[in-house]
């Protein structure tokens, strides 16, 4: 449980810090205009019959899209700000492990983005109180999307670790994230036999059984697995100081 | 209660610090001396588990740096070169977080917090964002945070770096009040600090222990001759052959006015100063001052300077020969 102080040390910085404030507004703001162009194209195109298909799973598509955008600048601080100012000798320093600070961090960001995402949900909400859908599929969606952005923060996490420059870690992660978005896009470029396997990777395909209302448990042990991928290399990254030359 | 054994560390090609090797007894204060890039703070960041040594073995409180960090961070208190603190927290919240870091108890952290900021001098501040604060307020919020848990053993590294005079004087003031129950290793290349909190020095030079004494012994070892300052009222060529030939004396020197007093020479006032070997010369210097009718104003024996000292140990070191603990 000595991740606690950590936890809570970081969400107290992000609860009093303007960034987060701005990108929980910027995010909550592109969601809703999301949502409500998604709702019109429902309303033309879909003709209110089949909604997962025309409105959940353009809604949650957007939806990873705006964490795609928002999540590596909560990010970047996590490590890269503590580098900067020094405090991470700190930390060094006190009884805890690096597998604690980490924890800490990852989890302080992931209740941050909950809270954001949770916000979001006024909107079906709302939509609920006029015209009742099944909640089954939003449901599914909201899992896919809290997966999806677990991964995410654990990929910014790895590279705020890596540097103290905070635009450097947000510049890598979008780099990183944008990669694996456009890797099966064009499915002739990569070549039939390799689009099988390179899809397995993609972390956006992997999201499309969500948004579509389906949970698939080889995707939540894959989002799962992803993130603590990241989070080991993060765990690599912090020990390297032991046997690398950090002055 | 510090056993450093064989220490090296290697930063790429850079070698920090070279098989460096030290003990110090519980309750000690030591002072850490040498010009910059020496391998002070090398040596402290081990001890403090920040990074383990390249080879050689260093233990705190009898657990090893490396296998028992966990349990040496326990009973540390380190204050690292560079002053780190969140700017965007304010003075207690931070203290707070460090003792819950530190595992100080939940049902005494309260009473610890107020213990270590009133010690530090951080009443006045202790709401506001530790970003507003001063330079010197920072420095004690920095102290503040290694003295939370009241750990057995204090690293601090540079601490009274960048203060005003009257904030040295208070921090060498505290440390010397922690050491009185504790173990303190302190960094600095300000010798006077050395003088006045330490009760003994250790030099680093190029990664590498040029002496590890108390500060008399120091004195004592590098005094090769001794010197004296004679003001006086008289002729001056003719006090300065009745000094010359006094046994013992080596070199009679004009010397300027008084540093203490801070004033011009008065007129018919001649001052010198003596460099001799053996016994003590005072008495023999008055007593031929005032045998031959002069006034005799002063007769001080000059203490060599630290700084004479340090300046000293590294020449030698250059020259090639050490001085063997």
């Amino acid at each position: 449980m000595k991740f606690l102080c950590i936890f809570k040390k970081e969400l107290r910085l992000y609860f009093g810090s303007f960034i987060a404030y701005a990108l929980a507004a910027a995010f909550l703001l592109l969601a809703g205009y999301f949502f409500y162009t998604d709702m019109v194209f429902y309303d033309l195109f879909g003709d209110f019959v089949d909604i997962t298909t025309s409105l959940w799973n353009y809604y949650f598509l957007d939806l990873r899209f705006i964490s795609m955008l928002i999540l590596p600048l909560l990010t970047m601080r996590l490590f890269a700000e503590e580098k900067k100012l020094g405090t991470i000798e700190l930390l060094w320093t006190y009884p805890l492990t690096d597998p604690h600070i980490i924890l800490g961090k990852f989890l302080a960001c992931f209740v941050f983005f909950l809270a954001m995402v949770l916000c979001t949900a006024v909107y079906p909400v709302l939509l609920y109180t006029v015209h009742p859908f099944a909640w089954g599929p939003p449901l599914a969606g909201y899992l896919g999307v809290v997966l999806v952005g677990a991964t995410f923060i654990a990929c910014g996490t790895f590279f705020s670790s890596l540097t103290e420059n905070q635009v450097v870690s947000a510049m890598s992660t979008y780099g990183v994230l944008v990669f694996l978005w456009f890797l099966t896009w064009n499915e002739e470029a990569v070549g039939p036999q390799l689009i099988g396997v390179v899809s397995r990777f993609s972390l956006f395909d992997r999201f499309g059984d969500f948004a579509k209302g389906v949970i698939n448990t080889k995707d939540i042990a894959f989002f799962g697995l992803a993130t603590a991928f990241f989070l080991v290399l993060t765990l690599q990254s912090l020990e390297s100081r032991k046997w690398r030359g950090i002055r | 209660m510090i056993e450093v054994e064989n220490v090296t560390k290697r930063f790429g090609p850079i070698l920090a610090v070279d098989r460096i090797s030290f003990y110090v007894p519980r309750g000690e204060v030591v002072g850490f001396l040498g010009p910059n890039g020496a391998g002070k703070s090398t040596t402290m960041r081990i001890l403090a588990c920040f990074f383990p040594p390249t080879s050689g073995r260093a233990s705190v409180g009898g657990y090893d740096v490396v296998s028992q960090a966990l349990e040496v961070k326990r009973i540390v208190g380190y204050f690292p070169e560079r002053v780190s603190v969140y700017p965007d927290m304010p003075v207690r919240t931070f203290l707070d977080f460090v003792a819950e870091a530190k595992d100080v108890p939940r049902a005494v952290r309260k009473q610890e917090i107020g213990r270590v900021i009133e010690s530090c001098g951080l009443d006045a501040v202790e709401g506001r964002l530790i970003g507003h604060l001063s330079k010197g307020y920072r420095q004690r919020v920095g102290i503040a945070q290694a003295l939370i848990g009241t750990p057995r053993v204090l690293i601090l590294d540079e601490p009274t770096i960048g203060l005003d005079p009257e904030q040295v004087v208070e921090i060498r003031k505290l440390i010397r009040t922690l050491g009185a129950d504790r173990t303190v290793i302190l960094s600095t290349h300000i010798l006077s600090e050395v003088s006045s909190v330490c009760d003994r020095v250790i030099i680093i030079h190029r990664g590498r222990i040029l002496a590890s004494e108390s500060l008399a012994t120091l004195q004592a070892q590098l005094q090769r001759t001794r010197r004296v300052r004679v003001e006086a009222e008289g002729p001056e060529t003719q006090l300065r052959q009745v000094l010359a030939q006094l046994p013992g004396v080596i070199q009679v020197r004009r010397d300027g006015p008084s540093p203490v007093a801070g004033e011009a020479m008065q007129n018919g006032t001649v001052a010198a100063v003596v460099e001799y070997e053996g016994e003590d010369i005072r008495k023999a210097i008055s007593q031929a001052v005032l045998q031959r009718g002069w006034g005799l104003l002063e007769v001080r024996s000059l203490e060599p300077t630290l700084e004479d000292m340090y300046l000293q140990l590294i020449h030698d070191a250059e020259a090639g020969h050490t001085i063997e603990p």
